[in-house]
């Protein structure tokens, strides 16, 4: 039962991974493919670490994904924003189609006040 | 049927992750900007982290989980000192 749990949340997540690759690919944008692939590919790759941990039991290999997933849920988000910022200031536009940029007033003003 | 689970599967999640691997090379190939490219090795140091689950649960041995932590966390400084060497300040800022 617990095996059959894991698989399937295995199989869940390596249909995020494709879905967040094809989005890295199909996207116009660099913010656009940053979206895409950052959110699907840490809940894919955190689901199938907690599918590995249903499917090995409590044990080292189960607990030792546990702490991976953990740490994949802590550092993508911040690698994702850390990246988003040095493409703003490296001087990356964005797509034509994007309507609002609140990230550029903002950095105005601070170079000004500086 | 626990036994065609443990047996089939896992191979054929190694290969669709491997086409998602394929699909972030050719984003590190084509993509125009340094940025992008820095978002696709981050990627693909994620499905390796997968890739490296998949390798414990076909061998049934742990230690590949340990390969598995090492390329996060090596995953997650490479990007951190990409990020700063694009915005172009210090590492203390």
């Amino acid at each position: 039962m617990t095996e059959t749990i894991g698989y399937i949340s295995i199989t869940i997540g390596v249909l995020f991974d494709l879905l967040g690759c094809v989005g890295l690919v199909r996207l116009p944008d660099i913010y656009n493919r940053l979206q895409a692939a950052t959110k699907c590919v840490t809940l894919g790759t955190c689901m199938i670490l907690i599918g590995v941990l249903f499917v090995m039991g409590v044990g080292s290999a189960g607990m030792r994904a546990l702490i991976c997933a953990l740490f994949i849920l802590l550092t993508s988000p911040v690698a994702a924003h850390i990246l988003a910022r040095a493409a703003h200031r490296y001087g990356i536009r964005l797509w034509d189609g994007s309507v609002v940029d609140e990230y550029a007033k903002v950095h105005r003003k601070q170079q000004s006040s500086e | 049927m626990i036994f065609q689970l443990t047996s089939f599967w896992p191979y054929m999640f190694m290969l669709v992750l491997l086409f998602s691997g394929f699909l972030c090379l050719y984003r590190i190939a084509k993509g125009p900007t340094v940025p992008d490219r820095t978002v696709a090795i981050d990627i693909l140091g994620t499905l390796m982290v997968g890739f490296c689950a998949m390798l414990t649960l076909i061998k049934g041995q742990s230690f590949y989980m340990n390969i598995a932590i090492t390329w996060a966390l090596l995953s997650f400084i490479g990007t951190i000192a990409l990020a700063k060497y694009l915005e172009g300040r210090d590492f203390d800022d």
